[in-house]
């Protein structure tokens, strides 16, 4: 039995790196090949010819570097503004007990399902009122105040598992709460911030909805607004700088995902189971 | 003592000073939104230069009822987000219970396993859109090569058009759950298993018996967050499909962007947003409470 157990295991394990790996191969092989390939009829995963142009191809095109830039920009500037409002925040959070902490626990958890379509269309008038529509300003801010709860959520997590004692030696020794802050609770919450920090990063760079709805002009297009722009007109499009592009846009995230994927691991719920 | 009150009192400014900062994008971005989403819908509001619209009462809300057209789309939608849900609690769960085996190759299956989820969902829709592509896609090509039929338009079949779409549904999701699940099955004590195995249970029932229920509470939470995040999700369906072909495919989200940003009918789309987060929260609760009733009598 146990000798069938085994091998029916590893069958199964083939099955899945098959269905996870296979795409992302695919994707990858498709950036290096020429578009006469693309569209011939003889289908192979390993390119006849490498043309590795296609990725100075795509770089040169239709304003993928702009874009990325612009992705840079919001990714960044949420992200700054995502940990410097989060951390007072969560401090307080993790610090306090009663109702205010039990609010906050509890609007972060609602706002993990929040109906987003119907927070977009009053969020539209809002932000064209302030002149904030079609404008990085404002993707900035709704990107902020969307990664907010999530970041909120794992930092408080990271204060929660500082000892209370060492602040209060801390104190003892006749600190101010501003120098223990500073001196003994920041350092040892660097780790946490940073790998908050990659969460936020992520989840701007990755994000499309907004974008789509809050920007117009060409100018100020998000990577990923750019990336569907290529697919448009299909059958005309070159499908393998469309690839190679994608691929430059996945990089950073899973590099910065496969960084911290340690810290994600049961996410949100283990969070909540723990307590 | 009443010097305690005092400096209670300054830590509590202190606190809400602290907590200032957050709370403020979030009731102006946020709370504020939500709650004129609402509003919105009682109105009869377009998406125009200068905006000017009335209170029509619950009109919005009687027009929706007969259209056809909407009830179709949330019949997809339920469709979409109840199969992908469920397949992605099997799949998540076959690749965790694997991934706590002790089996090689763990390493790179944990890598891929995670992937999906780093990567941007315009990019992923790209990726599938190449795997299902007619002509020179790798799904047709390997169809083709085992003798089966080898020119479906996968994504503009009316037959094909959603299950296809599930399955990139299904690939994106099932990292974030089975990363969940696997934390739960190392947080369940190994002497469970080996007590179990001890009274002669095989395999299965040791996963009927042992796995399952330390298990239940995070499947609960799991796939709940799953469905409502499934039912919610719009950029994947979008860029594969755009709803098509003929509307198969159109998920209420894409239904009521349209109707917002293409028919600019911003009043009628919130009641639609309404209805959605109604039907869903009712789904929600009923499901909760069954499986808290059934915790309470296993």
């Amino acid at each position: 039995m146990r000798t069938l157990v085994r091998p029916a295991q590893y069958a199964a394990l083939a099955l899945y790196i098959v269905f996870l790996g296979f795409p992302l191969l695919w994707l990858i092989s498709a950036s290096v090949k020429s578009s006469a390939e693309l569209n011939s009829l003889t289908v192979s995963l390993i390119p006849q010819a490498w043309h590795w142009e296609n990725y100075a191809q795509s770089l040169a095109r239709q304003g993928l570097v702009h874009s990325a830039w612009n992705s840079l920009v919001v990714a960044l500037a949420s992200t700054a503004l995502v940990i410097l409002i989060a951390l007072p925040a969560a401090y307080v959070l993790a610090r306090l007990k009663g109702k205010i902490r039990a609010a906050g626990v509890g609007w972060i958890l609602v706002s993990q399902v929040f109906p987003v379509i119907l927070v977009i269309l009053p969020l539209f008038l809002i932000l064209r009122t302030i002149g904030l529509t079609d404008s990085l300003v404002g993707l900035t801010l709704v990107h902020t105040t969307y990664t907010l709860p999530f970041a909120l959520w794992m930092l408080q997590g990271y204060v929660a598992a500082i000892p209370l004692d060492l602040e209060e030696a801390g104190s003892m020794d006749g600190a101010t709460r501003f120098t223990v802050l500073r001196r003994i609770v920041v350092p040892l919450l660097a780790p946490g911030v940073v790998a908050t920090a990659m969460f936020s990063f992520v989840s701007s760079w990755n994000e499309f909805f907004f974008a789509l709805v809050l920007l117009q002009s060409p100018e100020n297009y998000t990577l990923p607004i750019t990336l569907t722009m290529f697919i448009g007109g299909e059958g005309k499009v070159a499908l393998g700088p469309l690839a190679a592009g994608s691929v430059l846009a996945a990089i950073p995230s899973i590099v910065f995902f496969s960084i911290m994927q340690k810290k994600l691991t049961g996410g949100l719920l283990s969070g909540a189971v723990k307590g | 003592m009443p010097r305690l009150g005092g400096m209670e009192r300054a830590k509590r400014r202190e606190a809400i000073g602290l907590v200032m900062p957050s709370l403020l994008p979030i009731l102006v971005l946020s709370v504020a939104p939500l709650v004129m989403g609402v509003a919105l819908a009682f109105t009869d509001a377009r998406l125009v230069r200068n905006p000017d619209y009335d209170f029509v009462g619950v009109d919005n809300f009687v027009r929706l009822a007969d259209n056809s057209f909407f009830w179709d789309s949330f019949r997809i939608g339920m469709i979409w987000a109840v199969s992908v849900t469920l397949l992605q609690l099997a799949a998540g769960m076959g690749l965790a219970l694997l991934l706590n085996s002790g089996l090689r190759l763990q390493g790179l299956t944990r890598v891929l396993a995670l992937i999906p989820w780093a990567m941007p969902p315009v990019v992923v829709a790209i990726m599938w859109k190449m795997i299902y592509s007619p002509n020179a896609g790798p799904l047709n090509a390997f169809l083709g090569a085992l003798g089966l039929p080898d020119d479906t338009n996968w994504l503009a079949d009316f037959s094909t058009a959603l299950p296809a779409v599930i399955v990139v549904g299904v690939w994106i999701g099932m990292p974030q759950t089975t990363v969940t699940l696997l934390a739960g099955l190392q947080q369940i004590p190994g002497e469970l298993h080996e007590a179990a195995a001890m009274d002669g249970a095989g395999a299965w029932r040791r996963f009927r018996a042992v796995t399952l229920p330390s298990l239940r509470p995070i499947i609960t939470s799991i796939t709940s967050l799953n469905f409502i995040w499934n039912f919610n999700s719009f950029s994947l369906v979008y860029i594969l499909t755009e709803g098509g072909p003929g509307g198969r495919t159109m998920l209420p989200m894409l239904f009521t962007y349209l109707e917002a940003f293409k028919n600019r009918n911003i009043g009628y789309a919130a009641a639609m947003g309404v209805v959605l987060v109604v039907v869903v929260v009712l789904l929600l609760t009923l499901y909760l409470r069954s499986q808290f009733r059934d915790e309470k009598k296993g």
